[in-house]
């Protein structure tokens, strides 16, 4: 991944840095100069929630050469509370779990190293939201995400 | 415009071909076109091609094509369009002669998968690579999703999926040019490895080496080279959203339905009309979307054709008789070509055990990426 | 004075027990649980590291202390994996947390204590009144050498602290500082695993600086072992803690909160912070917390912390350290770990 090409996009990976049309409301994850709605150039900078739903999903069983160790893994459409969408890996929980409808939080991860020496590229992925406070009251979804070894 | 017909085609086998170059494979296809229509001379040369650079390490496709071909100095260039750029060498050539800017115009696509670049991150570079590729997604897995929100829209189901693909083998195994000659089954569909579930291997067309060439020229000179010249009636392209994420809805392919519908207004004809058809099953679940968008099937409906017949030979609409991009092969820039060669044969009466009988109108649909482009021709019998 | 204006934690969400580990090396796992006192500990994935545990971490602090991230004029993150050799972890934490470009980053080493360390510049720098809030982080992903006692408590996880002088959630009353030259555990240059001492590593390197610090802040403060609601010390495994805690004069009640060991292991640079997160999520208006961590080479920093009125209020904005320990997990097995932690081989 060559330096500028990563860098230029680290407001919207980093930061989740979406536009949002002037004239007709439309979010855009990245942003983009014209909107895809109704061709504005008015838009506004906004910051996406960290927290979303899964529209749809596949499980990647052939990954990409980059990804190889850690196939299986689970790439999901999302949809956050703004209506912009983002494709981003479901991760810390069995493949067999992830639903469509599913609530997710958006935490930053490193998304691919280049080799040995290239630089380390971060971004977002999805997990399942899980409750903040105390014990993971949620016995059903503890019971899914616990894999107890053999 | 002048209308224009096809006058004669050329192929070379789908397959793995270690023995031939990129340059290899054009040459033989386009010469079995030259040959078969008596000419030695082009007035232009249009490249279909997705990805010489990253395989081969080779651009510059036109001029290097027209040279081996022993014609340098006839104007010559590459089209691209990801997957489509078959198709859209075949359009763009369409144009240039419609337009009257040349008489005998050679569309050729070709593609060499096979000299080991990655070929999954090559095909990648069709999809949007800043926020899909970025994230780990391949081809299947984008297809997959559009798989997924077909299933959840219309409870299509991976039997469904696999019985295009076992329509489509059962038309190859008839197709000398095939890559792969032989039927399959259900049962071997869905146990075969998961590649992005719910997409297994056998959902998936292969990675292919092989060319396609068609020859042009308006249609009040088509007499000089063929006795049963076919004519293209409808060409057309539209694009769509690149990023699954920006889609309408992503069961629906909208670039297809729209080039569809620019092709059939063209051509005069409604799709009912429709005799035989060559559609982009890169996945089977492409079959399923690409008959709905073009109205061969209702939308939610494409996924019982393969099961019931319909879509098979004998069937209300043949889809795929060469086999298709599954079982006939697909290397990437020809295909949009090859659909073109096997229309031709079928209204020229030349297909044998695939004929589809009294077959006046065909339709060739050609796809690139996720459907981010489409290219719908539409010939006819003259 | 300065204090803490939000804290926040992060722990992966993947676990190994000792027991995994003990049998694939041949030992006793009863042996090693008993020696060790460690039960399990956290595991990254591919995807996470210190920059990522960081920014997660930062995220809660900045949630609590309820400040823009424009305020803040200094990022330090303290780690022994900084996932760069050359290039500051701190920007790209800085950077996502929408800090900056108006602030000063750096990063700080000094093995387990590079996340008090930068806690205590952190706050040295707020009281001067160069900045207004200055966020310290200890993060890492340590490696623990195959085969190798440290394999059992090497682990993943880290916090991070706000410092500023307005509505801090704890004031801090005093900090010391204590550091010697002591080789104890060590890493050079390109070598992927660290190396230490053995038995070395007890006596005259934790035990020593921790009882240092700790005694030398106790005698400037004026106040005894009795006065503190809680202490936390740095925790290498589940038994050193309890040891120096108790020969200084601290009761297992103070210890038991931030003693998160044997269920996280030993995340370096995050140990002792972490601990304090938990203190954190459990103390009361005006509660006496103590602090010590231990970093090899070596040295202690201490901190004597006062817990203010509203530290009740503004914990439940962000997760607590108890529900990402007891929460949503998964047990992977030794061949998992090993691919995790990166201890195969493979073609590049």
């Amino acid at each position: 991944m060559p330096s500028p090409r990563y860098w230029r996009e680290i407001p919207s990976r980093y930061r989740l840095e979406a536009s949002r049309c002037g004239d007709c409301s439309r979010v855009s994850y990245p942003p983009r100069r014209i909107c895809p709605e109704c061709r504005s150039t008015d838009a506004q900078t906004i910051e996406l929630s960290h927290e979303g739903r899964v529209v749809t999903y596949t499980v990647v069983h052939v990954p990409p050469s980059d990804f190889l160790m850690e196939a299986p893994y689970v790439l999901a459409v999302v949809e956050t509370p703004e209506g912009a969408r983002m494709m981003v890996q479901v991760a810390d929980c069995d493949p067999a779990s992830v639903e469509a409808g599913m609530m997710v939080a958006l935490e930053f991860r490193l998304i691919r190293k280049e080799g040995k020496g290239g630089i380390l590229c971060y971004g977002h992925k999805a997990v399942p939201a899980y409750p903040i406070g105390g014990e993971a009251e949620d016995e059903q979804r503890s019971k899914e995400l616990e894999v107890a070894h053999a | 415009m002048r209308e224009v017909a096809i006058v004669a085609a050329g192929m070379t086998r789908f397959g793995e071909l270690w023995g031939a170059s990129l340059r290899d494979l054009f040459v033989e296809a386009a010469q079995q076109a030259l040959m078969n229509a008596g000419v030695d001379h082009l007035d232009a040369i249009y490249v279909g091609n997705m990805s010489a650079g990253q395989f081969v390490g080779q651009e510059h496709l036109g001029p290097l094509m027209a040279d081996h071909l022993g014609m340098a100095g006839v104007p010559s260039v590459r089209v691209e369009s990801a997957c489509a750029s078959g198709g859209m060498a075949l359009r763009t050539a369409f144009l240039e002669v419609a337009c009257g800017g040349s008489d005998l115009v050679l569309a050729a696509g070709v593609e060499k998968m096979t000299d080991s670049a990655d070929v999954t991150e090559v095909l990648a570079s069709a999809s949007d690579q800043e926020t899909e590729v970025y994230n780990g997604a391949t081809f299947p897995a984008l297809y997959a999703l559009i798989a997924r929100a077909h299933m959840a829209a219309y409870g299509t189901t991976e039997e469904d999926l696999a019985w295009v693909s076992v329509k489509n083998h059962r038309h190859g195994a008839l197709n000398e040019h095939a890559q792969f000659q032989r039927e399959i089954t259900t049962e071997q569909v869905l146990s075969s490895a998961l590649v992005s579930e719910p997409l297994r291997l056998l959902n998936c067309s292969p990675v292919s080496d092989g060319a396609a060439a068609v020859l042009l020229c308006p249609l009040d000179q088509a007499s000089k080279y063929t006795e049963r010249p076919v004519v293209i009636r409808g060409a057309a392209m539209a694009t769509a959203s690149m990023a699954l994420t920006d889609r309408r809805d992503m069961a629906f392919l909208d670039s297809v339905a729209a080039a569809g519908t620019r092709a059939y207004e063209m051509a005069g004809i409604s799709p009912e009309q429709v005799d035989v058809a060559e559609v982009h099953d890169c996945f089977s679940i492409a079959e399923i979307c690409c008959i709905e968008a073009l109205g061969l099937a209702p939308p939610g409906e494409g996924r019982h054709c393969a099961r019931t017949g319909e879509t098979a030979l004998g069937g209300r609409i043949p889809v795929n008789t060469s086999g298709g991009l599954k079982s006939k092969g697909h290397p990437v820039g020809a295909t949009g070509i090859a659909q073109a060669v096997e229309l031709f044969e079928q209204l020229t009466g030349a297909s044998g055990d695939r004929q589809v009988p009294g077959a006046e109108i065909g339709l060739a649909q050609n796809m690139g990426g996720t459907g981010a482009s489409s290219i719908v021709h539409i010939l006819q019998t003259v | 004075m300065a204090g803490i204006a939000g804290y926040g934690a992060f722990i992966p969400r993947r676990r190994i027990t000792t027991e995994e580990i003990a049998r694939q090396w041949g030992k006793d796992p009863g042996t090693i649980q008993r020696g060790l006192l460690l039960q399990e500990k956290s595991v990254p994935g591919f995807d996470e590291d210190t920059i990522t545990i960081s920014v997660a971490a930062g995220r809660s602090a900045l949630t609590r202390a309820g400040v823009s991230p424009t305020r803040v004029g200094a990022v330090y993150i303290g780690s022994e994996s900084h996932p760069y050799a050359v290039k500051p972890s701190g920007t790209v934490v800085a950077e996502a947390l929408g800090i900056g470009p108006d602030v000063h980053v750096a990063d700080f080493e000094f093995a387990c204590k590079a996340g008090t360390e930068a806690m205590f510049v952190a706050l040295a720098l707020v009281e001067s009144g160069r900045v207004d809030y200055a966020l310290a982080v200890g993060a890492d992903t340590s490696q623990g050498a195959p085969d190798d006692a440290l394999e059992f408590s090497a682990s993943a996880g880290g916090a991070a602290f706000l410092f500023g002088r307005d509505d801090p959630l704890a004031d801090v009353v005093e900090t010391f500082s204590f550091t010697t030259d002591t080789p104890d555990f060590w890493r050079r240059e390109g070598e992927f695993y660290p190396r230490h001492g053995g038995r070395f590593t007890g006596e005259p390197a934790y035990f020593k600086h921790v009882s240092a610090a700790t005694n030398r802040i106790l005698e400037k403060t004026g106040l005894k072992p009795e006065d503190f609601r809680f202490v936390v010390f740095h925790m290498p495994n589940g038994k050193f803690p309890l040891s120096v805690g108790k020969s200084l004069g601290f009761t297992r009640e103070q210890m038991d909160p931030g003693w998160i060991v044997p269920t996280m292991g030993n995340t370096y640079s995050g140990s002792s912070p972490t601990g304090l997160a938990a203190v954190l999520d459990a103390a009361d208006a005006d509660d006496l917390i103590l602090i010590t961590s231990f970093g090899s080479g070596a040295g202690s920093d201490s901190f004597v912390l006062r817990a203010t009125g509203l530290l009740p209020q503004r914990r439940g904005l962000a997760p607590s350290v108890r529900s990402m320990l007891d929460g949503p997990r998964r047990y992977v097995t030794y061949g998992e770990y090993a691919k995790y932690r990166e201890k195969i081989i493979v073609n590049e």
